[in-house]
């Protein structure tokens, strides 16, 4: 299962990193109260300007390079299928930082971890992000796609 | 004030019935009105009548003119005008009896006529259209003055009454036809007057019917095109009239018709020719509930509805054929039939006297009619 | 150049309590009223504001509302607000008002004078969970007597359209969304005169091809690879003029498909030049059928005007397969706001009279009669039926099922809604999935309610209510226009 973009309907709306960002970390899809009340942060990330843009997302690789790359177990597949990081035990070493060939992974310097997509995995129903595009222009695949 | 029949648009409910002897064998009227006296509650004793089909051998090339008039000086009236235009063979009143429950008949006279030679000439008609266009133009410009029937070889009886009582009123029991229809209605409206009831017949054509057509305005307006005038606004009206457009003006056999006037829904269709007629004649599709008996001297066809929302129950006893709006009226008079049937929605029930092919003998056709009558 | 004497006519107000400073305002809105200094404050430019509402609609946390601009002129029913704006609009500009979308004064809307029948007892209506109940509609010249051949039809599984919209005055998503919602839903959308986009070529045979003035993207192939095709003579919502694409519309993909320069500007002129009287239009239609081999309908689509019953009557007898009839309250892309506010006449009047007056004259089979301008919904769809449409086009409906606010400022090329406009960034707004996927909801929806609504009048086939009428009845009528109508008055 995974996320795909498609540039020619991508607005560059921004709100699917806004939806994104309250869907985690406890502000349960509040984009009011996360914003106002703290500083939520989205794992997806809009890439491109206004002309091409698209959400750059998670492949969730069947093999993926960083789960088998991850030093402290950090990195986990569910068995959906679903690449995730157990915040407990991410040690920020960023080794799946460098070994995402989709440069999705990133740091989350605050924290001094990874942030990547779940696939809002915690929430019933479909990821926030393709629930709140105005334009289709992300859609919820289940096939599997290999690293590379 | 209450509008009498033509001003206003009434819907009925009603009964039905016709009988043919397909050896063209006369019978008298006793067995019609039986037939039709079991369906007392079908009707309301506001319109009831008979179609009766070989009943004047005598005058058989004549056109039998039966026609109602509200007082004498519209009789000469409309004398003077048929005059002018026909060759009168026999003129007389309709003789009928006196009876307790028939009340405000008006002047009933019949004449046995035909078109002048020289008239059809200068308007270019053949006698059937020339005779249509009379009928109507009496109809729709005499006031006072209607044509109950004006076929060959048959007439109309009918009135304001119960059937059966119209049926005595007018002595049916004295004449002899192979084929009779009947009607008995119940309208939603006081029709007011005679040339309301049924059964409605044009030339040849006779028609009763039991429904209420909720395409009436989409068939009147597409009949209108073709000069025909509607002056009593009833669905039988529109019927008749579409049935003469069809088959006599457009030569359309009686199969193509029904396909018309109870066109198969489209899904059913697969012949390319039905969606043509469907298409073209998308107008005369009778849409709602009716089940109808039209007559000709040669026949009956009855049909109900593509749907049937009305009853229609078909029975055959040797060479007698019956329709009725009911089992019970058939079997009051036939108890023992050899084959009965309720035909489905659009499915005709076809009877013709042995040796016809046809429901209609098609005259020469004389293109398309001009637009008035 | 001085400061406007103007106020704005819209004032954007954002709840401080609700907004996150997100920046979707900013990022949508392509008429640059909002945007977010470095401090990351957020402003407003109300004067450039047309109330698309598309950031309204975006703003995740609902901060935004959009309202008419509080302070108002001193009341006058005379010089009204509006009134006064245009004014002061020409002043500083001296030039033709300009607008998009079609009439919205509050001139009498007929269809709400009309009410529909139902059967009660004396025959039963038909339930069309039950029972079939057919919408199948065909658009042609029916004047033969069924035994002999046919001239070409066209088949429809409801009887509406899609109007025609040229490529230019509205995106290519709009195009395929409303083409392939046609394809699916048993119907025909209408290129409008703006050529075939490449991309479109797929979808031809559902397409009717029109004809205009400038003659853009016409050849043969065009006019081969189509259902029909419409000659348009003119438009409800600018009814004797012409049209003008302005040059900054007219990308490359524009200039192709209408096989005219890039960035120039692209002008129908009032009259067709070939065509000065109706024996010019018999050519005209003559010469499309020969080109198409009599294999296709010519439809000829002209605006509901004063004389429209005689215009009608010499089109039809002039060889039009399907006339169209576009009423006052068309839309367009860009028009001169004083002649879309004040030239025509309603459609429901010239479509009874029309029908009424072919009819008279025996002519009424020999083409079919689609009615458009300001069709609203499945009740406008139905009367118009019932007064003698065979089919209706629809096209502000179809554009407001796509996402249109009816901001009415097509003619800018600026719709953030990436209907009315060609640049690329706006275009794919429009996704043309989720569009077609809208249209076809809309029409669905609607021939489920016109098939409740004929079977209450107990009519199973949609032929069967043409021109049926007997099921309207007028109310708030007067006795002149009732008989305009051919139509009782409710209670009699």
């Amino acid at each position: 299962m995974k996320v795909v973009a498609l540039p020619e309907y991508c607005l560059g709306c921004g709100l699917c990193e806004i939806y994104c960002a309250a869907q985690h970390d406890g502000w349960n899809g509040n984009v009011l109260k996360a914003f106002k009340k703290g500083k939520p942060v989205n794992r997806s990330q809009l890439m491109g300007s206004s002309q091409w843009c698209w959400l750059n997302t998670c492949m969730h690789c069947t093999d993926a390079p960083c789960v088998n790359g991850c030093i402290s177990g950090a990195m986990q597949r569910d068995p959906d299928g679903t690449v995730y990081v157990d915040t407990e035990r991410c040690v920020g070493c960023f080794t799946c930082v460098m070994l995402c060939p989709y440069g999705h992974v990133r740091p989350w310097q605050e924290k001094h971890q990874v942030i990547k997509c779940d696939l809002c995995r915690d929430q019933k129903g479909i990821p926030a992000c393709v629930a709140n595009c105005p334009n289709g222009a992300l859609q919820l695949l289940v096939e599997e796609v290999d690293a590379g | 004030m209450l509008l009498k029949e033509g001003q206003v648009r009434i819907p009925s409910g009603c009964a039905i019935a016709g009988i043919l002897n397909q050896q063209g064998e006369g019978f008298d009227g006793g067995k019609i009105i039986s037939c039709i006296a079991n369906m007392h509650q079908r009707s309301n004793g506001l319109g009831g009548g008979f179609a009766a089909y070989g009943i004047y051998p005598e005058f058989k090339e004549h056109y039998a003119l039966h026609i109602y008039f509200d007082c004498k000086e519209t009789r000469a009236n409309c004398e003077s005008y048929l005059n002018k235009n026909f060759n009168i063979r026999l003129q007389e009143p309709v003789p009928v009896r006196k009876h307790e429950r028939i009340k405000d008949a008006p002047i009933i006279w019949r004449y046995f006529a035909q078109p002048k030679e020289e008239k059809l000439a200068y308007e270019q008609l053949e006698e059937s259209e020339f005779t249509a266009r009379a009928v109507m133009h009496i109809n729709a410009v005499i006031p006072g003055a209607f044509v109950a029937s004006s076929g060959h070889n048959m007439g109309a009886f009918k009135g304001v009454g119960y059937p059966e009582d119209m049926g005595e009123f007018f002595r049916l029991e004295e004449y002899k036809a192979y084929l009779w229809t009947a009607h008995g209605r119940f309208p939603t409206n006081t029709p007011g007057w005679w040339g309301g009831a049924h059964p409605f017949t044009l030339l040849d054509w006779s028609l009763v019917h039991n429904g209420e057509i909720s395409s009436y305005d989409t068939n009147l307006r597409f009949l209108q095109m073709y000069g025909y005038r509607c002056t009593l606004q009833t669905d039988t009206e529109v019927i008749a009239y579409s049935f003469d457009l069809l088959m006599r003006k457009r030569g359309l056999s009686l199969d193509e018709t029904i396909h018309v006037i109870a066109a198969p829904f489209w899904r059913d269709i697969n012949e390319e020719k039905v969606k043509r007629l469907r298409r073209v004649y998308a107008s005369l599709l009778l849409n709602g509930p009716f089940s109808i008996i039209v007559a000709t001297g040669n026949g009956l066809v009855a049909v109900n509805d593509r749907i049937k929302l009305r009853p229609l129950v078909a029975a055959r006893k040797n060479e007698f054929l019956y329709v009725a709006s009911e089992e019970a009226a058939i079997r009051v008079v036939e108890s023992n039939p050899d084959e009965v049937w309720s035909p489905g929605g659009g499915e005709p029930v076809i009877g013709l006297l042995n040796g016809r092919e046809k429901l209609l003998d098609i005259p020469q056709c004389n293109g398309p009619a001009a637009r008035t009558a | 150049m001085a400061r406007s004497i103007m106020t704005p006519a819209f004032k954007i107000e954002r709840d401080e309590d609700r907004c996150i400073q997100c920046g979707v305002c900013v990022r949508q809105c392509a008429n640059d009223v909002h945007h977010q200094d470095e401090d990351g404050w957020m402003w407003v430019d109300d004067e450039k504001c047309v109330a698309c509402q598309r950031c309204a609609v975006l703003c995740p946390t609902r901060a935004l509302s959009i309202k008419e601009y509080p302070i108002d002129f001193r009341s006058n029913q005379h010089w009204t607000s509006p009134t006064i704006r245009e004014i002061y609009a020409q002043a500083e500009s001296g030039g033709v008002l300009l607008t998009g979308m079609g009439n919205p004064r509050s001139y009498k809307n007929f269809f709400d004078h009309l009410l529909l029948n139902a059967s009660q007892v004396t025959n039963p209506s038909i339930d069309p969970l039950r029972e079939p109940m057919e919408l199948t509609t065909y658009l042609g010249n029916k004047s033969q007597n069924g035994s002999e051949g046919e001239k070409p039809q066209l088949e429809l599984d409801i009887p509406i359209m899609f109007s025609a919209m040229s490529f230019g005055s509205v995106s290519i998503n709009v195009q395929k969304s409303l083409a392939a919602a046609a394809r699916e839903l048993g119907t025909f959308w209408n290129t409008g005169e703006g050529g075939l986009h490449s991309d479109l070529l797929g979808y031809g045979k559902g397409a009717i091809v029109q004809i205009a003035s400038g003659r853009f993207g016409v050849h043969p192939d065009y006019l081969e690879n189509s259902a029909a095709i419409e000659i348009k003579i003119g438009q409800g919502a600018k009814p004797g003029i012409g049209g003008h694409l302005p040059g900054e519309k007219v990308s490359q993909e524009v200039s192709r498909a209408r096989m005219i320069p890039a960035w120039s500007d692209a002008i129908s002129p009032a009259p067709h030049h070939d065509i000065y009287s109706i024996e010019d239009l018999a050519q005209l239609i003559e010469t499309l059928k020969v080109a198409t081999r009599y294999r296709k309908p010519i439809a000829v689509k002209v605006a509901a005007v004063h004389n429209i019953s005689a215009i009608a009557s010499g089109v039809v007898r002039a060889g039009a397969d399907i006339l169209v009839i576009d009423g006052f309250r068309g839309g367009t892309g860009a028009a001169p706001m004083r002649i879309r506010d004040n030239v025509g006449i309603p459609i429901e009047m010239a479509l009874a009279q029309v029908d009424s007056r072919l009819r008279d004259e025996g002519i009424r089979s020999q083409a079919s009669l689609v009615v458009t301008g300001g069709i609203r919904n499945s009740a406008d769809v139905l009367k118009s039926i019932a007064l003698g449409a065979d089919a209706v086009y629809i096209a502000t409906a179809a554009l407001l099922a796509l996402g249109c606010h009816m901001c009415q400022m097509c003619f800018t090329g600026k719709c953030n809604w990436g209907i009315a406009t060609t640049r690329a960034d706006l275009t794919k707004r429009l996704n043309p999935i989720i569009g077609s996927r809208h249209a076809i909801n809309l029409l669905t929806a609607w021939s489920h309610e016109i098939k409740e609504m004929m079977g209450g009048m107990g009519i199973n086939a949609v032929e069967s209510l043409r021109g049926n009428r007997l099921m309207l009845r007028g109310i708030g009528l007067t006795r002149e226009e009732l008989d305009l109508l051919g139509v009782k008055p409710a209670g009699e």
